[in-house]
């Protein structure tokens, strides 16, 4: 953290390249964030409560709600057991296994989308024997949450792995090792030291499930009132013209995008500092420099 | 496979690979190689016809060509970002720090639209660039602006860590021998940073490559001018033209798959390049 380092640029030219950083996300970060709010009031207080108090508008945030709370602890669930597996034991094919969990993030929300219509559309492969037994998954709910799901897939998981594979395993082998059976070890050793890292990964989770478009564009069918989730519902007003509506509803987003920065960075700070304690603790005059948890993740 | 495993007194190795490849095959690799499965109906003529179509070509060259632009803008404004938020202390630092994750956390959609409204000829920075003959909303360059905002933080978070970990001593090494300033970053300091440069670039493009929801609202999207490929293949599937889109999907599929061995293969030579001074992954 020394800043005032015996080398460093003349006076002018740090002046110059802070400006020009800060003009660049000006421009390109605080100026739409601040447009999407000033839109979103352009009609007034009493328009703004109205556009959100829409039934359709309450539905479409109700079932971002719902997406979002099926596919957060499967999520869980899975970048759980698949930290625990990877970081804990030796197997062959990790690396492998490494590289596909991060998979969903590399392929377009759309083709991700488009491979659940193949699998369950009207004339994808199980298409026929889901409508002879009037099972609807396509321009339906479970279309949207397993498409978010797979959008979401990775987050826990690539947040979980490098921090346990840092941690190492020796405070839970000394916990079987006393007698612990495995339920105890998790929750009394394990749970604890990966809960900010855990945290974090699921208020990434969080902000992509509730913001997906384009993979839950493909499968929703855009129904209002009914497969509309809030994403989707900013697009079909703003298409309608319906300027004060779609930003009304974008600005419900763009607030927990806030949110979920601030999340994020008191996350990113109790982790930091939980680091520091540790390596503190550990060794007191060799404070070296310990492997920065998850702010270098993303 | 379990030879090694077996030498663990840990429980749970098991039932926790068992459901990590249960899930996974799930989610994942199952609904991929539907795939797969599907484009597979079509000999290699047809499909070569569909994915070398005047359009989709015209698509592809679009996506390629505004993603990497977006990536170069990124290239060098990141490295400038990460550069000033490491060393220099400005008021509100912090807070502009957490304001770089902004494009990870707004929707595409809200992103979208909002600068299509900003760069609109009545929109806050429209108004200024049209009467100079600079249109943006509602052509390539709105597809290039909406692709800078969405893969911002790649090339920035990927840089941070680098650059808090270069060593002062070496930059006083290199002054003391007479380097000047410019010469001890391009000489001492850029050779260190490329190898995170080049991956935060890649991680940039391959984000950019397979984005829609921003892109839509400001592109136009005008069939060989301003349509990029994932909303072609949103096109040909409102038109059930479903193997169409599932040929596009493809091809799509398998330039992602490239960047993501890239992006591994440049993350690994970093972590073994940082792994001296406890560098991450």
């Amino acid at each position: 953290m020394s800043t005032r380092r015996a080398i460093t640029e003349p006076r002018w030219v740090r002046l110059l390249l802070t400006t020009v950083a800060l003009l660049f996300l000006g421009c390109f970060l605080a100026l739409p964030l601040a447009a999407v709010f000033v839109e979103a009031f352009a009609a007034g207080v009493p328009a703004y409560l109205k556009a959100l108090s829409e039934p359709e508008a309450m539905s479409a945030i109700w079932l971002t709600l719902l997406v979002a709370a099926i596919a957060l602890p499967c999520n869980v669930l899975f970048g759980v057991a698949a930290a625990w597996s990877i970081a804990r034991f030796e197997f062959r094919g990790k690396a492998a296994l490494i590289t596909l969990i991060d998979l969903p993030f590399a392929v377009s929300p759309v083709v991700a989308g488009l491979v659940f219509v193949l699998l369950f559309g009207s004339q994808g492969l199980f298409g026929q024997w889901l409508s002879a037994h009037d099972i609807k998954i396509i321009f339906a709910v479970p279309g949207i949450a397993l498409a978010t799901l797979f959008v979401t897939f990775p987050f826990v998981a690539r947040e979980l792995i490098p921090l346990m594979q840092a941690q190492g395993r020796d405070e839970e082998e000394a916990a079987v090792s006393l007698g612990a059976s495995g339920w105890q070890m998790f929750w009394r050793v394990t749970l604890p030291n990966i809960k900010w890292g855990l945290l974090y990964g699921v208020i990434l989770a969080n902000a992509r499930a509730m913001g997906e478009f384009g993979a839950v564009s493909v499968v929703s069918g855009h129904i209002r009132g009914e497969t509309n989730t809030l994403p989707l519902h900013v697009e079909i007003l703003y298409n309608e013209y319906n300027q004060v509506g779609a930003f009304a509803a974008a600005s419900v987003l763009a607030l927990l995008a806030l949110v979920t920065l601030i999340a994020k960075t008191v996350v990113e700070w109790r982790m930091r500092h939980e680091t520091e304690m540790l390596s503190a603790s550990l060794s007191p005059e060799a404070a070296g420099a310990p492997p920065a948890a998850a702010s270098a993740a993303r | 496979m379990p030879a090694a495993a077996s030498r663990s007194v840990l429980p749970g190795f098991r039932i926790g690979l068992g459901y990590t490849l249960f899930y996974l095959s799930l989610i994942v690799l199952l609904p991929l190689s539907a795939l797969v499965f599907k484009s597979a109906q079509l000999s290699a003529e047809q499909f070569w016809a569909i994915a070398t179509g005047e359009r989709a070509l015209a698509s592809l060259r679009v996506t390629f060509g505004a993603s990497l632009i977006a990536a170069l803008i990124n290239a060098f404004f990141g490295l400038l970002t990460a550069w000033v938020l490491v060393r220099y202390s400005f008021p509100g630092k912090r807070f502009v720090d957490a304001l770089v994750d902004l494009p990870f956390a707004l929707p595409t959609a809200v992103a979208g639209i909002t600068l299509a409204t900003l760069y609109a000829g009545n929109g806050w920075i429209g108004q200024y660039l049209e009467p100079l003959g600079f249109k943006v909303a509602y052509t390539p360059v709105g597809i290039v602006v909406a692709l800078t905002f969405i893969s911002l933080p790649f090339v920035v978070r990927t840089l941070q860590p680098v650059i808090e970990d270069i060593e002062p001593e070496i930059e006083e090494a290199a002054a003391t021998l007479g380097a000047t300033r410019w010469q001890t970053f391009q000489r001492v300091l850029l050779p260190a940073i490329v190898p995170a440069l080049l991956t935060g670039f890649t991680l940039a493009f391959s984000r950019a490559i397979g984005e829609y929801g921003s892109v839509i609202f400001i592109a136009g999207n005008m069939p060989f001018i301003s349509e990029i490929t994932p909303l072609l293949i949103v096109a040909k599937l409102e038109q059930y033209d479903i193997v169409g889109a599932t040929a596009l999907a493809v091809v799509m599929l398998l330039i992602s798959f490239v960047l993501l061995l890239a992006v591994n293969a440049l993350q690994w030579r970093l972590a073994n390049r940082h792994s001296a001074t406890g560098g991450r992954e």
